[in-house]
């Protein structure tokens, strides 16, 4: 693996480069950088619901505008760039090619997320992540709006392109002498989402194109004022949505997967349950949008058939965890960072998972849908699996990146912290929800209940925002002043199990 | 891999697919009672607007914000909306349904005893959506 940082380059050499892990390395600072922002509008929400009244925030709109950023840029910014940029750096190495298949188109793709990024910060659209019509389109101000629909439609745009990329480099790039089953379960998992973007993404740019008609007055698909109908949209929108939770999902367990043996020094248990279920789980992801809509008024068919479209995703996610529990038993596990958030990920999967079921369950659905159960129970995936997986993998790819070795303890107390904050914010938001509180508001009543549930939330949310200090102190310190990385074994684990890393691509 | 057993996994695969059956087959049957609304459920017809709701009673009796009814009787709810989206809330009787503009949806409640109870909206709907709230008075049955 090539060392992008350990001699010194010139910024512009990697910013123009469309080798792999240069396009690689951009992905990752950018998507670190978002993580940060969207995490810090993360800390304003909960500060400001610390307590009822208006504490901080002023007012509700700038309320409305951050939690719709927020949302915004952790799953586009941060969740799906993190991805790509993992993707870039292993997958044209694990099917042993020497580039992605189209490089300049890589570098277009990841060259679409600064001006779509500036469109959405800069509008500040206050209309949340969904764009709910008809709100968003007779009563969202613009220009924020606008600017909202053209940034994510570029977004998109770098998603499918992406998306190209990585299943031609998997399916026609491998070399000859690898079959498709030889392929490692990480590229797998980036086959798997990258067919589920190929197929879920271009009808929410439908969606897109139409809402902005919609807004200019051009047309009424989804506004009732002119004869369109406002669940349309929804169902355009879940049906891409659904399964992008997936997209977000297969390759943080893929990630998963290349840590959790390596570090139990163990094979997989079972590689072919592994890719079973990651293609299963892309087509079930296809058959349970419709169950964010059980409230919309759908009919009671309807509902059973998303309901059973949704359950049948579990079996598929308890392997993968089967897969990771039945991998560490009687494994020599080495509990270093990169380990310690696979696990601590798996372990909120499972929670998350179990969630999901309840609100899968339609009449349960009617007390959690909305609340802040539901948010709690996604934020179990973005932040719980999604992003500790993601993150475990940045500590685990930082030597081979860097060339040197992040700070260990301050690893560890990142995870401790983040762990227990995650905990705190997220179980609790699901009992804030059982309690009734509705999700997206600035102000509350002062119910015992909720205020309680608040504050422990807003605590628990500090503590991760300390921990993700910890987490930048560790990487600025460590990529220039980390003692050395041994590349051929970083993490001393013995060589048996290990991936053969010094397989390089050298630029060309 | 081949030189392991995969029997424990089939059989925790198999214990899956079965609670996933029988928590489909348990909600199935709720839900199939909790739609079926009785015959003699009075309707309200319930308006959600930015950022308040107004209740018509069947009698032609009007009320905003604040809805009357009484302990012992099942009520339907007609929800529609005037503007954009909102969902009409009693989250004490765990009424939930959307009110959405071109549509009249439906859901039915039979309070059992006399009390207070907040309404609130639970689709984000805009600048006061945090704001639109309601009370529903539960009054004993008056004859």
């Amino acid at each position: 693996m090539v060392l992008e940082l350990q001699k010194p380059r010139p910024v512009w050499q990697i910013m123009f480069s469309t080798h792999h892990t240069d396009v690689g390395l951009l992905y990752l600072i950018s998507s670190i950088a978002f993580l940060f922002m969207g995490g810090a509008l993360a800390l304003l929400i909960r500060a400001e619901l610390f307590l009822p009244e208006a504490q901080l925030i002023a007012d509700a709109m700038t309320f409305n505008r951050i939690f719709t950023v927020h949302g915004t840029t952790l799953i586009f910014l941060f969740l799906l760039p993190s991805a790509s940029a993992v993707g870039n750096y292993f997958v044209p190495i694990m099917v042993r090619y020497k580039d992605m298949a189209y490089p300049k188109l890589n570098a277009i793709a990841f060259w679409m997320i600064p001006p779509g990024a500036a469109l959405i910060w800069l509008g500040f659209a206050d209309f949340t992540w969904y764009a709910t019509p008809p709100y968003s389109i007779i009563s969202a101000p613009g220009p924020a709006a606008d600017m909202w629909i053209f940034g994510l439609k570029i977004l998109g745009i770098s998603s499918v392109l992406g998306a190209i990329n990585f299943v031609v480099t998997i399916l026609k790039c491998k070399h000859p002498d690898m079959s498709i089953g030889q392929v490692p379960l990480l590229a797998w998992a980036f086959l798997s989402s990258s067919l589920i973007v190929l197929v879920a993404i271009p009808t929410f740019a439908a969606a897109l194109l139409m809402l902005l008609t919609d807004r200019l007055g051009v047309t009424g698909f989804f506004n009732p004022a002119m004869g369109g109908d406002p669940i349309a949209y929804a169902h355009l929108f879940w049906f891409t949505f659904h399964p992008e939770v997936y997209v977000l999902v297969i390759p943080a367990i893929g990630m998963m997967y290349e840590i959790i043996p390596r570090f139990s020094r163990k094979p997989i248990f079972s590689k072919s349950s592994g890719i079973f279920a990651f293609v299963l789980l892309s087509i079930v992801s296809f058959s349970s949008w419709a169950h964010h809509m059980y409230a919309t008024g759908m009919s009671f068919t309807e509902k059973t058939v998303f309901m059973l479209g949704t359950l049948a995703a579990v079996p598929a996610s308890g392997m993968h965890v089967f897969n990771f529990v039945a991998t560490m038993w009687n494994g020599r596990i080495k509990f270093l960072t990169p380990m310690m958030w696979a696990i601590g990920g798996i372990a909120l999967f499972f929670s998350a998972g179990a969630g999901g079921v309840a609100n899968a369950a339609m009449p349960l659905d009617f007390t959690t849908h909305d609340t802040y159960w539901v948010v709690g129970h996604f934020h179990l995936f973005v932040m719980g699996t999604i992003a500790f997986g993601t993150i475990g993998f940045i500590y685990y790819m930082f030597p081979y990146v860097t060339g040197r070795m992040y700070n260990e303890t301050m690893g560890k107390v990142h995870f401790i912290l983040s762990f227990v904050g995650t905990v705190l914010v997220f179980f609790t938001q699901h009992v804030l929800g059982l309690y009734g509180m509705p999700r997206r508001i600035f102000d509350y009543p002062a119910i015992p209940e909720w205020i309680a549930m608040n504050q422990i939330a807003t605590v628990g949310a500090m503590i991760i925002g300390v921990s993700m200090v910890i987490f930048l102190i560790n990487l600025i310190h460590s990529s220039a002043k980390g003692k050395p990385a041994d590349i051929h074994d970083p993490f001393g684990l013995g060589g048996k199990y290990y991936y053969p890393f010094e397989s390089k691509n050298p630029h060309h | 891999m081949g030189h392991h057993s995969n029997w424990p996994e089939w059989i925790y695969v198999g214990v899956i697919i079965a609670l996933m059956v029988w928590v489909g087959a348990e909600a199935w049957n709720v839900e199939r009672l909790v739609e079926h609304v009785p015959a003699d459920a009075e309707t309200i017809i319930v308006t959600g607007q930015q950022w308040f709701w107004s209740f018509e009673h069947e009698d032609g009796r009007k009320e905003v914000g604040t809805l009357h009814v009484e302990a012992g009787k099942a009520y339907k709810f007609d929800i529609v909306s005037t503007d954009v989206n909102h969902s009409f809330n009693i989250h004490d009787y765990v009424v939930l349904m959307d009110a959405v503009p071109g549509r009249v949806n439906t859901v039915w409640f039979a309070p059992d005893k006399a009390g207070e109870h907040d309404i609130q909206c639970r689709e984000y709907c805009g600048l006061i959506h945090y704001n639109m709230r309601g009370k529903l008075v539960v009054e004993e049955p008056s004859t």
